[in-house]
């Protein structure tokens, strides 16, 4: 997957989890909770969705990593790189 | 010790006196009071085809209430549907009400709502689901146990409308319905609130495990035409149609609903529960009639001043008879009560059932009408009751005493007896 994939994919995954949110103006460089209303237990499921679609573990130590979607796909991106786009 | 509420409830001060003053609901054929009381008047049918899990093709109680009205997208899929009922009923309640919502204390808003079961839905989902991933428990959900943890409904009702004062589940299989109502009252009486949300919910029709359990008891409902298939009291009636819903009270003390003026739809005037403690699943007449008995007595009513009797009864072949029996211990042949049946409708609403068929009946107090018990077309010579409205509504000018059945499994008896006020 390349980084535009990723980046597509943690949409996918905000749209499923904060439903009720606009994501079209979301910013890539600013933190998701100072845009969504996000908190711990949302962040848990982004986790649980890279396990579930993808099979990416991302060790608590990393959580720091999902704090915005260019640091999400900065992160992700050697992780899923070898992961053919669904 | 003599009970708090003793048989001489006419001496009651207004401060414990307790008050039915709103009314939220989702009932299978309707969405409010009114609207469930049309139906029940019509007799509009709230039972459909229903498919689930492994148990496949079957019938069921479905709500169709806007989930989202109260409670927004990501609450609705973070929590369960249990809560959703809960919330969307609660609202509606305090609407209904008249309340000051902005400005009501929160903290002195309790919540207390009956539930038959909870958790069995979102733990047959999640084991399903990590089915897919050969049971490794890493693909569990951190949403389980906030789901499942028995309070859950109560809890998502508090968080949706900020309220700080106590809540909790109670426990009462299919009697809950009237034990949350009774348990609101208590607190009330109790100054540990000073407006009680009360009633109980249900969302029995999401989990496999029901349908299946009352299956293999040879318990569950089947027909050709879904509403036709629950049938208490009719000689064909085959088993249980499991439904979904959800009634919630606002209970007040008489004091505080009169001085803010608040409509008055009926005085808990008594209430008894009690416990079989003979068999798993089979009723006992001689318990549930103790239970009337107590209620009665605790109200200073003679069976013959109740108006109309909201019966249990559930379509099986052996439950029916035994209530009759026990109605017919209580009532005799009282010719001034009125007898039905709500769940021939709408199926059986399990931890709602007993607030919901007791909104259902109250409404008469307004429009003089007793419902009917539907389709019953071959009456079960057992069942027999001099006073059973049967497939049309009747007349019966102006009811002032209905009292309402709640039965359960493990034997948990609950009864109310609500008056016009």
């Amino acid at each position: 997957m390349t980084p535009a994939d990723i980046r597509e994919e943690i949409l996918d995954i905000l749209e499923d989890i904060a439903p009720d949110e606009d994501l079209g103006d979301l910013k890539d460089e600013v933190a998701f909770r100072e845009q969504l209303e996000l908190d711990s237990m949302d962040f848990l499921d982004i986790v649980m969705e890279l396990r579930k679609r993808h099979r990416v573990q991302v060790p608590e130590e990393d959580y720091g990593e999902l704090a915005s979607l260019q640091s999400t796909v900065n992160y992700l991106t050697p992780l899923m790189k070898d992961l053919q786009k669904a | 010790m003599e009970p708090m509420i003793a048989s001489s409830r006419q001496n009651l001060p207004d401060h414990q006196r307790i008050v039915i003053t709103g009314i939220g609901l989702t009932a299978p054929n309707g969405n409010d009071w009114k609207d469930f009381r049309d139906s029940l008047l019509n007799g509009t049918s709230g039972v459909s085809d229903y498919e689930i899990r492994y148990v496949g093709e079957t019938l069921a109680g479905v709500c169709d209430f806007e989930v989202n009205r109260y409670q927004s997208r990501k609450d609705a899929r973070r929590g369960t549907r249990a809560g959703s009922v809960g919330i969307y009923s609660a609202n509606e309640a305090v609407q209904h009400s008249g309340l000051e919502w902005e400005n009501t204390d929160k903290s002195r808003v309790g919540i207390y709502l009956g539930v038959t079961e909870h958790g069995n839905v979102e733990t047959e989902n999640e084991i399903y689901e990590l089915k897919g991933f050969d049971y490794d428990t890493q693909f569990w959900s951190h949403h389980h146990n906030p789901r499942t943890v028995a309070n859950n409904p109560a809890g998502e009702v508090a968080l949706n409308m900020g309220i700080t004062g106590p809540h909790y589940t109670i426990g009462a299989a299919c009697a809950a319905g009237n034990a949350g109502l009774i348990q609101g009252s208590q607190m009330l009486r109790l100054d540990e609130c000073d407006i009680a949300l009360a009633g109980g919910v249900s969302e029995s029709i999401h989990t496999f495990g029901i349908f299946a359990s009352f299956k293999s008891q040879g318990a569950l409902a089947s027909h050709d035409d879904p509403a036709k298939a629950s049938r208490p009291f009719d000689m064909d009636r085959n088993g249980i149609v499991v439904a979904e819903g959800g009634c919630i009270y606002v209970l007040e003390r008489l004091e505080d609903a009169k001085r803010r003026g608040a409509n008055i739809y009926g005085e808990l005037i008594g209430y008894a529960m009690n416990t079989d403690a003979t068999d798993f699943v089979l009723p006992n007449p001689e318990r549930q009639a103790e239970c009337m008995r107590l209620a009665l007595e605790r109200a200073g009513l003679a069976a013959e001043q109740i108006d109309i009797v909201s019966t249990h009864a559930t379509g099986t072949a052996s439950g029916d008879v035994q209530e009759c029996v026990a109605l017919r211990n209580v009532f005799g042949g009282s010719e001034s009560t009125y007898v039905n049946n709500a769940k021939s409708f709408i199926g059986h609403t399990m931890g709602a059932a007993g607030a919901l068929e007791l909104a259902g009946n109250i409404a008469a107090f307004e429009d003089g009408v007793c419902h009917p018990t539907i389709n019953v077309d071959d009456l079960d010579p057992e069942c027999e009751l001099p006073g059973l409205v049967l497939n049309q509504p009747r007349e019966i000018g102006k009811p002032k005493h209905v009292l309402n059945n709640s039965f359960g499994m493990l034997g948990i008896n609950s009864v109310v007896i609500i008056e016009r006020i």
